[in-house]
């Protein structure tokens, strides 16, 4: 992308604004279909502008952990299947999915949103396991929060399927009313520094010109959950505060939006 | 198919289990133009079975031994989402994913008219999102949407459709226990105009005769199929028509 | 059967009907095919979804789809991609780059033995230029010879689909016209679907804004009118 497009840009955002409309720290248009994955536990298919995901949860039964014996686990992973953008291409999973998949996982595994011990079914041998998928549908920059979004929607919706205790099997067809054992809502605010500012939730075109992103997810308005940088820039301490305190407010916001 | 566990009877008074004719398709709806990043996608339902396809390109083609100066160079991919079956499936596609990307490639291939595009790739994408049944089908009709979407020249739009059989009677448009418990799938590509035929596969005991009345039972459907292919890209350009 | 000695000779579509790949337009030899139509034996069909012109005998499918195609004698705006010893690779939005030849680069006279190409183009220059040949095998070259032809400096292109490039230079250039007296911008509009604008911040951020919305909205009447008002405008 060109020099005169970082120019541009710095120049709206001196005056508060940005190229599609936005203030610099407003979320796009958030939309949440819940459920529209039959075969799933649990789903959603979220909507931030252009940029779209669909996150599925699948349950399964497993052996815990050796250092966990009673502790259900969390198992997440993200295809960046080349439906979603011309620079996926197909093959197995590189460094942009693993590294979505494991921001995504740490804001919803530190939250605790999951009460794990309540997922133990025989202490050392059986466990619920939850896997957690998050598919790209069209990627128009930030997917980390619509992961985030998406996961928890998909958690709130899903619901156990029957377990025959007896043939140790999970009957993958026929599903209960009895839902996930959950606490609380995390949510994934990132934002883009461009020179010296930051904007909230970049599209991709805003993400080609800036130096530097930082992930921040929060439980409510007082507690951070997650963190990550990405990117070459460098950012400050007293940058950092500031935008935790805008991560606060406006993670309150798309809160809201989750059943 | 020939599973065992299924249900007695797949078709009770020449009626099915989900109370269709034997000759009927499932409830399809087709939307063109889903995906903004591409030159053109499409999001198929067809019963319960759902599948998003993208088109990209013409583009350059990498890697660069792969261009060829008189045509395009097309390409398929075809994935199950991980939760997309109720069994949760490894994510990234199988040897059975490979094996269906390269039947579809081949069968679409049969209708785009390389020869305009030299030098480039076309690149054709499906994911199917929940499955029951009918996916490589599902996957044809709406990759063909988005290849006519995405403006790519076609000698004809070819759409998907499978005919099989179940309790010794030729249905159409197998759903999941039908495929599982019954006793034959033939999945088809099928161009339209000509009736011609680019994806033939079968699995199952049939009969010369119960193949024929397959035969004639997709291309009837084809002509449905089509119908609600153009309906769906007239829903997304027929705007441009009172200009 | 009874073999026809005498061929019928009728048009199936209307003018203006849209059509999709495969849908026949016409049937016997008396038609010709034009644009994205093509003939199977006796009969026209479309090769692709567009928009159906029926002159005369010639049955054309103009596309209403797809990714730009570049034609010779179009004008485009393009980005310099890479620097070689020739020349430069110029992404102009279509399926492959297109090549720019040092002696190309500019309106003047090129003394190759002197011209070295960082003094025209750097990677990341933007430029308007015309498509000069199109070989058999699909390599595209651009050139910078001709008046309207240049470099440009600042600036922001944005892209919208090529096929809605005729409507955000309207009947007679009329769109264009309100575009430019309305924001007092600088604005070139490529072929290839990119257009260039420069001016102040606030007025290039409505201008965005009144592109994408002839982009969408081309079909609606009162369009004129609308842009006016969007650029803050007297008329």
């Amino acid at each position: 992308m060109s020099n005169s497009l970082k120019d541009y840009t710095c120049k709206l955002l001196e005056k508060n604004m940005r190229e599609d409309g936005r203030k610099p720290m407003d979320f796009r248009e958030i939309s949440i279909e819940n459920n529209p994955i039959k075969n799933a536990n649990g789903s959603a298919r979220v909507k931030l502008g252009d940029t779209e995901v669909i996150v599925g949860i699948k349950l399964d039964v497993g052996s815990p952990y050796s250092d966990s014996p009673e502790s259900g686990v969390l198992i997440s992973s993200a295809e960046l299947t080349p439906i979603a953008s011309v620079d996926f291409e197909p093959g197995p999973p590189r460094e942009r999915a693993i590294e979505l998949a494991r921001v995504t996982d740490r804001a919803i595994r530190e939250s605790k949103v999951i009460d794990f011990n309540k997922l133990c079914i025989t202490p050392k041998e059986k466990i619920w396991m939850v896997f957690l998928d998050i598919y790209p549908i069209n990627d128009d920059g930030n997917l980390f929060d619509a992961a985030v979004i998406g996961a928890v929607a998909a958690l709130y919706n899903t619901v156990f399927p029957k377990y025959d205790e007896k043939e140790e099997k999970v009957l993958h067809k026929e599903l209960t009313k009895t839902k996930l054992p959950l606490s609380c809502k995390p949510i994934m605010c990132t934002f883009y520094k461009i020179e010296d500012k930051y904007i909230l939730d970049a599209n991709a075109r805003e993400k080609s010109i800036s130096d530097c992103r930082v992930s921040i997810g929060t439980l409510d308005k007082k507690t951070v959950c997650a963190m990550q940088k990405g990117g070459e820039g460098t950012v400050t301490s007293e940058e950092i505060l500031d935008l935790i305190s805008e991560a606060f407010k406006r993670g309150d916001e798309v809160r809201k939006l989750i059943k | 198919m020939g599973g065992t566990g299924g249900p007695d009877k797949l078709i009770v008074n020449g009626k099915r289990l989900d109370s269709r004719k034997l000759d009927e398709l499932r409830p399809l709806t087709i939307k063109a133009g889903t995906i903004p990043n591409a030159e053109g996608s499409c999001e198929l339902q067809m019963g319960e079975t759902k599948v998003i396809a993208a088109v990209y390109g013409p583009k350059e083609v990498l890697p660069r031994h792969l261009e060829e100066s008189d045509r395009a160079y097309l390409s398929a991919y075809y994935d199950m989402a991980a939760f997309s079956t109720t069994d949760r499936c490894r994510p990234g596609p199988d040897r059975r994913s490979k094996e269906i990307a390269k039947v579809m490639r081949d069968a679409l291939a049969a209708s785009i008219i390389l020869e305009k595009y030299p030098r480039t790739s076309i690149a054709v994408y499906v994911e199917v999102i929940n499955a029951n049944a009918g996916t490589r089908c599902a996957a044809i009709t709406a990759a063909a949407v988005a290849l006519a979407d995405a403006g790519i020249e076609m000698r004809d739009m070819p759409i998907g459709v499978a005919g099989g059989k179940a309790d010794d009677t030729v249905i159409l448009d197998l759903d999941n226990q039908e495929d599982n418990f019954g006793q034959a799938d033939v999945p088809l590509a099928i161009l339209p105009r000509t009736k011609e035929i680019s994806l033939l596969q079968m699995d199952g005991h049939l009969t010369k005769d119960e193949i024929k009345t397959i035969f004639s039972m997709c291309s009837k459907a084809s002509d449905n199929i089509q119908k609600a292919q153009k309906e769906a890209l007239l829903a997304k350009y027929g705007r441009e028509k009172n200009e | 059967m009874i073999l026809e000695n005498k061929m019928t000779n009728k048009v199936i579509v209307k003018d203006r009907e849209i059509v999709i790949p495969g849908d026949i337009l016409a049937e016997g030899l008396d038609y010709l095919p034009s644009g994205r139509a093509f003939r199977d034996k006796d009969k026209l069909y479309a090769s692709s979804m567009g928009l159906v012109n029926i002159k005369g005998r010639v049955i054309k499918v103009i596309p209403l789809a797809g990714k730009y195609l570049p034609a010779e004698m179009d004008a485009v705006i393009g980005t310099i991609v890479s620097t070689g010893k020739h020349g430069w690779q110029v992404n102009i939005n279509a399926p492959t780059k297109a090549d720019l030849n040092i002696l190309d680069a500019s309106n003047s006279y090129i003394d190759k033995r002197r011209a070295k190409p960082s003094d025209f183009f750097q990677k990341g220059d933007i430029a308007f230029a015309g498509v000069d040949k199109i070989s058999e095998n699909g390599y595209v070259s651009i050139t910078m010879k001709g008046g309207m032809y240049k470099k440009l400096i600042g600036g922001v292109t944005i892209s919208i689909s090529p096929t809605k490039i005729p409507r955000v230079i309207g009947k007679q250039g009329s769109m264009i016209k309100t575009l430019k007296d309305k924001s007092k911008c600088d604005i070139l509009v490529g072929q290839n679907g990119i257009v260039w604008m420069k001016g102040e911040p606030e007025m290039l951020f409505k201008l965005t804004k009144a592109i994408k919305l002839i982009e969408k909205e081309s079909h609606t009447s009162g369009l004129t009118e609308r842009i006016t008002k969007l650029l803050g405008g007297k008329k």
